[in-house]
């Protein structure tokens, strides 16, 4: 699982942010978080990939998903 | 076959959850996500044992509770509810079907919209409904907060902060807010209370640019450029998936009893899902506690 790349794109009073953090963390998943409020840039490319504002914006190894869905988040990951 | 599945996992959903566990009911939560629309609150102040605790972390220990039971969890959506011969069947999103001898809908409600051209095509890309959650994503940009209630308020009171002008637009001709909340916003400088004023259209191309505003008394309609506008103006209960097999209220929320039941045997219902006033988180916890009892007492009779 190690191979995988997962970008997160948050702010910092966001629950579900907050959420799969905790998520990916209690799994063991490695990540990168980017706070869109403080980083214009990454607000940029969060809009650029996903077409919209809202977040969390997760990029796992390329795809894209909006929200917290554990569902896809862990068919994606190979997790449980 | 489950004795008792619990569709969403709120304060409703999640307290009925501790209740039917430790009357040993074999339980099921199906839900999309955990704690709903209470992790939207930035602050809550007047559920007991915390005097001042985020929606957020208040959810996360709601979690914490219910976790250390051990209790089946499906995040999904429900898609069918439907009556069997022996209880209930419940078909998800996910493709999967649940049995049980009884169902709780503790599914809560979702924000109203606004019903108006161009609104869903910008739903996330900037028409918003969660401002704890996307308002800082607005830094430095002009917002407006539709909705001069409490919860618009709240809303305004984290985005003035952020954003760079903040408009507050309400359809009627007065604030109804709390008076603690409108000496705050009348302290900011970068604020600007609409009354009297009707939403009409949303503006853009890929991303929203902005809104139609009209005087719904002299009838004069012009644009606003704003980033973003998150609704405040109320909410609608989520009961797509039973509205054919329950009743329903003109409000669309579910009639139950003092008992939390509805008018079919076996299903009951707790929280803003329901006909029951006040929508507190507080009030929620209590109706999913009696509901969870009133499933219990249900299925230790046999179904009666």
């Amino acid at each position: 699982m190690s191979e995988n790349k997962v970008e997160i794109y948050s702010t910092a009073t966001c629950p579900f942010c907050t959420a799969v953090k905790d998520y990916l963390d209690s799994k063991a998943i490695s990540y990168t978080a980017y706070d869109v409020a403080e980083d214009r840039e990454k607000r940029a490319e969060m809009v650029e990939k996903s077409g919209q504002m809202g977040v969390p914006v997760l990029d796992i190894n390329g795809t894209i998903i909006v929200g917290f869905e554990r569902g896809r988040i862990n068919e994606l990951l190979g997790i449980n | 076959m489950h004795d008792l599945i619990i569709v969403g996992a709120g304060p409703a959903g999640m307290t009925a959850a501790v209740y039917a566990v430790r009357k040993n009911m074999d339980t099921a939560v199906i839900s999309v996500d955990v704690g709903g629309q209470a992790n939207w609150s930035y602050n809550v102040e007047n559920y007991l044992g915390y005097t001042h605790i985020s929606g957020s972390e208040l959810v996360k220990r709601f979690q914490d509770h219910i976790q250390s039971f051990g209790i089946k969890e499906e995040y999904s959506r429900v898609e069918t509810l439907e009556k069997t011969a022996g209880g209930f069947a419940i078909s998800t999103e996910s493709n999967k079907r649940f049995e049980s001898k009884a169902v709780l809908i503790a599914s809560g409600s979702s924000p109203r919209k606004l019903d108006i051209p161009g609104e869903k095509d910008f739903i996330g890309k900037g028409v918003m409904f969660c401002a704890t959650c996307d308002g800082p994503v607005f830094s430095g940009l002009d917002v407006a907060v539709v909705g001069g209630g409490n919860s618009g308020y709240d809303a305004a009171v984290q985005l003035m902060k952020i954003a760079k002008k903040l408009y507050i637009i309400e359809y009627s001709d007065r604030i109804i807010a709390d008076e603690v909340y409108r000496e705050q916003v009348e302290k900011a400088d970068n604020v600007q209370v609409m009354t009297n004023t009707a939403v009409t259209e949303v503006l853009g191309d890929k991303l929203m640019s902005g809104i139609k505003i009209k005087d719904v008394k002299t009838g004069q309609e012009r644009e606003l450029a704003v980033d973003g506008m998150f609704l405040k103006i109320g909410y609608v209960p989520n009961v797509s998936f039973v509205s054919d097999l329950v009743d329903l209220n003109k409000n669309n929320e579910i009639i139950v009893d003092c008992a939390c039941r509805t008018n079919v045997q076996g299903l009951f219902g707790a929280g803003d899902v329901t006909s029951v006033p006040e929508k507190q988180i507080i009030v929620a916890a209590g109706e999913g506690a009696k509901a969870a009892l009133s499933a219990y007492r249900y299925i230790s009779r046999g179904g009666k």
